[in-house]
């Protein structure tokens, strides 16, 4: 059997990593001011950059409600372009003969006029500025600013991504409440003690006990595995397509595997388990299209492990070795290593030829499956 | 010339086509494929590109790629290649807002011309879109397209309208979905006397291009100069700023096209080669892109959250599990199939091993391509507003169903239903998707089946604008599939009551005569080179073209699967009890050849 020595066409794979340099771009959606310099530790709540976006318009159709030609309008404006106004000023005004009954028209809003048209006859006021800021998410070091918009932190961390968020970014003490990776989390199991923590479950969560944790002030939860059905009916919808991260639901959930009883993987339950007690910055936002991101647990620390770089492990693409995990079924969420990888299309049950390649499982079996089902394992 | 390389960066995989010329002039010689690397840790689309190449040259020893990773050219014995071209829909495509002054008018225009131009349309803004004008520029702001496209008005019509629309979109300051420092692109085609008021408002805020009136009076809708300036805006603002494309614009020899484009061409010259109305699907992994040319006329629709892998929960969510459910030949369980569905969305560059799981995505393929075709036909009508040959009153002018016509595309009349994307052109067996797009789309009367072979008709869309040889024979004699006709009436009838008798001429003289009963499928091989005479013979309630129990001749020509006779009736119902659905639709999947019975039997039983 002729097979390649290495595989390019894979698919990149969720990190799960004891230490890594975790680098967070936090950028205002638009310009601002950044308050922070290169250098600066911050904790993860310094606000980073702050600045004010314009506020919302409002149209008024002001040539209508004075009953004139809107070309007649600026005869009849008694504010204009650039001028401060607020809620009930008089913007526009109609005097009839002698002075004696006027149509007014007034200001919804707080604002400045932005625009009077002699084509439509409205009138734009733009209404005060809304303030927004950015804080730095994950405590650490400013490693760069971007001028106006805001920087870069850097910090020593473990990362575990997970495969599917539904919450945004929260922050808390990882506490483990599962014994094994395997482990049903229900209602009972959720202790009163638990407010601010990142609770870490095993293979599944029922909304019984996510509810209770919601209840209890737990800011996350971290599992394996949870039913569709558990989803739909904390979320009050169906997911219909993987864009997540601005539900407020109460809390983050983070899935690490999968819909349904998925066990979490050994390593991601040990990594998690090793950093019990350890503050935790999460964040649920997935998109899974256009630019992809994936939910993820952070959790800075000061220790050093050996392991290969990232950067090294994506240069090097698939070889024999390789720890994967299987992403589809019948094999699904079974970690191995690449045994081979066949160069010749293999038939498989479905009746499609398909590149393969070999994976030796954690209990010793080899199986066959294809290259689009596995992805790479990042440690 | 000797060898020509083509690319579609798609929203989740990247697949290369290589082809030569040899002594029979242009042909396909294989394929590479890889995962799109328009995100991180990549972010850069030519990485996907080169891994794809890669296997292309494991495959066929033919060095494509420089070492620095660069493609070779031009092509020397056995290395490099002598053009290379790319269609691309990675990163989300093109994200377009389109508006108009009243949304079956100008605003179903403007939509037509986005679409056609390959976008996906994020919303359509109109006078009468029912909202207030603060919740006009919420969602307005709130999109962060990539391009806007205003239209409105009638040359020498009112121009308050439009007007007062352009000002909305000025207000609310959109922001572009690509990069801060970035100038959102605005098409403006309407109404030609306020194009200096236009570029008061908008020149400072937008990249603005100012073409002709999409719909200069009501009668006419004049789309091209619309669609060739979101063309070129798509190539100039758009690509650039995706990730990596900077470097692909310089290593393709012709502009970069969006893969509906592409695609778009290819149904076209399906439609001028054959001389015959056809629909064309694209059903891909994010998106379900139908088209339609019907008496001449292009459209293209796009369901922009129907999709296979990305959007597969948001069929599920559309067309509710039970109606994938139905078109499952074995007792499943809802959460099971939601819970199959949503591993998939998550991990959407996977495939399907076992045939349990190919078989609950071939039934959520038949669901993604009616709700396409239903989507489709909201967008393929006649001109609306415009009264067909009835002096319009006021009230019709309030009244605006008087304005609203239906779809033109009836089933009966097309001749020509032809797929693609990697679901249908995967499928292993031309039988599995034959009867996924009759099933999908429910053709009517008599129908041929085409088929793209291993997804290449965006590439050879693309190859067209530039070597139009090539791509015309790779297309005859590679690309398109032709799998067969199926014959189908229009009624309903009793299981077991005959339906149609159906006389066929054989190439060798003799005649075959098949009586059809209701409910059933019969699938007669027929090569794709043979063309017979049929005499169809319906029952009284059954329309095949002529009419309600009219005989209709016709010339059929078979293909890799062959005739199909289809007398399930139209619309296709299937029963209620899951027993005898399943018992149905074992019947048909039995009939057509489509899965492996042996181990179908084993799902029945559980193994």
């Amino acid at each position: 059997m002729k097979t390649s020595e290495q595989a390019y066409a894979y698919t990149p794979g969720l990190k799960i990593k004891r230490q890594t340099i975790v680098a967070k771009v936090r950028k205002l959606p638009i310009r601002g001011e950044v308050l922070v310099g290169v250098g600066d530790l911050v904790s993860h709540d310094t606000i980073v950059a702050e600045g004010s976006i314009p506020g919302d318009p409002v149209m008024v159709n002001a040539a209508f409600e004075i009953d004139v030609e809107p070309d007649a309008l600026r005869n009849y404006v008694v504010k204009n372009v650039g001028e401060a106004v607020r809620k009930g000023d008089i913007i526009a005004r109609t005097n009839s003969i002698f002075g004696l009954f006027k149509t007014e028209c007034r200001s919804p809003i707080d604002g400045t006029i932005e625009l009077v048209s002699d084509l439509s006859g409205q009138i734009v006021i733009r209404g005060s500025p809304v303030k927004i800021a950015i804080d730095a998410y994950v405590p650490g070091k400013v490693t760069s600013v971007i001028p106006s918009e805001g920087a870069i932190i850097e910090t020593n961390a473990a990362l575990v991504q997970g495969i599917l968020g539904i919450g945004g970014e929260a922050h808390g003490k990882i506490r483990v409440l599962a014994s094994s990776p395997r482990d049903v989390l229900g209602a009972e199991n959720i202790p009163e003690d638990v407010a601010g923590h990142v609770l870490v479950g095993g293979s599944n969560i029922n909304f019984d006990a996510i509810m209770r944790a919601v209840k209890a002030g737990v800011r996350g939860i971290v599992t394996g595995g949870i039913e569709p059905a558990d989803v739909t009916k904390f979320l009050g919808t169906e997911i219909g397509v993987a864009i997540t991260g601005e539900e407020e639901t109460g809390l983050t959930l983070i899935i690490t595997e999968g819909f349904g009883q998925m066990p979490m993987s050994q390593r991601t339950f040990d990594l998690l388990k090793s950093f019990e007690g350890h503050m935790a910055a999460i964040n649920g936002a997935t998109q899974i299209r256009a630019g992809v991101m994936r939910p993820e647990v952070v959790i800075p620390h000061e220790k050093t492990f050996e392991q290969i770089s990232s950067a090294d492990q994506l240069a090097a693409g698939m070889v024999p070795g390789t720890i994967v995990r299987i992403i589809r079924e019948p094999y699904f969420g079974a970690i191995g290593k690449v045994h081979s990888l066949p160069v010749e299309l293999k038939r498989i049950e479905t009746e499609s030829e398909v590149r393969v390649l070999e994976v030796e499982l954690d209990d010793g079996r080899i199986v066959t499956v294809p290259r689009a089902n596995v992805e790479i394992i990042e440690e | 010339m000797k060898y020509i390389l083509a690319t579609d960066v798609g929203s989740t995989t990247t697949k290369a086509r290589f082809f030569s010329k040899t002594n029979e002039g242009w042909r396909y010689v294989t394929s590479g494929e890889a995962p799109t690397t328009v995100e991180a840790p990549y972010e850069d689309v030519t990485l996907g590109v080169i891994n794809a190449v890669r296997e292309v040259e494991e495959l066929t020893n033919h060095r494509i790629l420089s070492r620095g990773g660069r493609i070779i050219r031009p092509s020397k014995g056995n290395d490099g290649v002598d053009l290379y071209c790319t269609t691309s829909s990675a990163g989300g495509g093109l994200q377009m807002l389109v508006a108009g002054v009243m949304r079956i008018m100008t605003g179903e225009s403007a939509n037509r011309a986005a679409l056609g131009a390959g976008a996906i349309v994020m919303d359509i803004i109109s006078q009468d879109d029912g909202r207030q004008p603060y919740e006009r520029i919420r969602k307005i702001r709130y999109l962060r397209p990539d391009m806007i496209l205003l239209a409105g008005g009638t040359d020498g019509g009112s121009t308050t309208h439009v007007v007062q629309i352009a000002e909305t979109i000025s207000a609310a300051e959109p922001k572009a979905r690509l990069g801060a420092g970035y100038e959102l692109p605005l098409v403006y085609a309407g109404n030609k006397d306020i194009r200096p008021k236009i570029e008061d408002l908008m020149g400072k805020k937008f990249a603005l291009t100012i073409v002709d009136n999409l719909r200069p009076s009501l009668e006419t809708e004049n789309a091209e100069p619309t669609r060739a300036a979101i063309h070129e805006l798509f190539m100039e603002h758009v690509m650039s700023h995706a990730p990596g494309y900077d470097k692909l614009m310089k290593w393709t020899d012709v502009d970069i096209m969006p893969t509906p484009a592409g695609e778009g061409i290819a149904m076209q010259v399906i439609a001028e080669n054959y001389k015959t109305n056809v629909i064309g699907v694209g059903l891909g992994g994010a998106t379900t892109n139908v088209y339609s040319v019907v008496e001449g006329k292009f459209v293209r629709s796009v369901s922009a959250n129907l999709g296979m892998s990305y959007s597969v929960c948001n069929v599920m969510k559309e067309t509710g599990v039970e109606n994938i459910l139905r078109w499952i030949p074995f007792q499943a369980d809802a959460n099971e199939i939601k819970k199959r569905l949503m591993n998939k969305m998550t991990r959407p560059t996977t495939i399907p091993q076992t045939l349990e799981d190919m078989l609950i995505e071939h039934a959520t393929a038949r669901e993604a391509l009616r709700l396409g075709l239903k989507h489709h036909k909201t967008i393929a009508t006649r001109l609306k507003g415009v009264a067909l040959g009835l002096e319009r009153t006021v009230s019709d002018v309030f009244d605006q169903t008087a304005f609203l016509e239906e779809t033109y595309i009836k089933m009966m009349n097309i001749g020509i239903i032809a797929g693609t994307g990697g679901l249908l052109s995967h499928a292993p067996k031309r039988t599995q998707s034959m009867l996924i797009l009759i099933d999908g789309f429910q053709p009517e009367g008599v129908t041929r089946i085409f088929q793209d072979s291993v997804f290449m008709m965006p590439h050879l869309g693309v190859l067209s604008t530039v070597h139009k040889e090539a791509a015309s024979q790779i297309f005859d004699k590679d690309c398109l599939v032709r799998v067969g006709t199926v014959i189908a009436p229009v009624g309903e009838g009793k299981e077991g009551e005959s339906v149609m008798t159906v006389a066929i001429e054989m190439p060798d003289g003799n005649t075959k005569e098949e009586e059809v009963s209701f409910g059933e499928i019969k699938k007669i091989p027929f090569k794709g080179n043979e063309a017979a005479k049929v005499q169809i013979s319906p029952r009284r309630g059954f329309d095949v073209g002529a009419g309600q129990g009219r005989k209709r001749e016709a010339i059929v020509t078979g293909g890799e699967v062959g005739i199909v006779l289809d007398g399930r009736g139209r619309p296709l119902r299937l029963p209620d009890d899951s027993e005898s659905r399943i018992r149905r639709l074992l019947d048909w999947l039995g009939a057509m050849e489509c899965y492996d019975p042996n181990r179908l039997s084993q799902i029945q039983s559980g193994k």
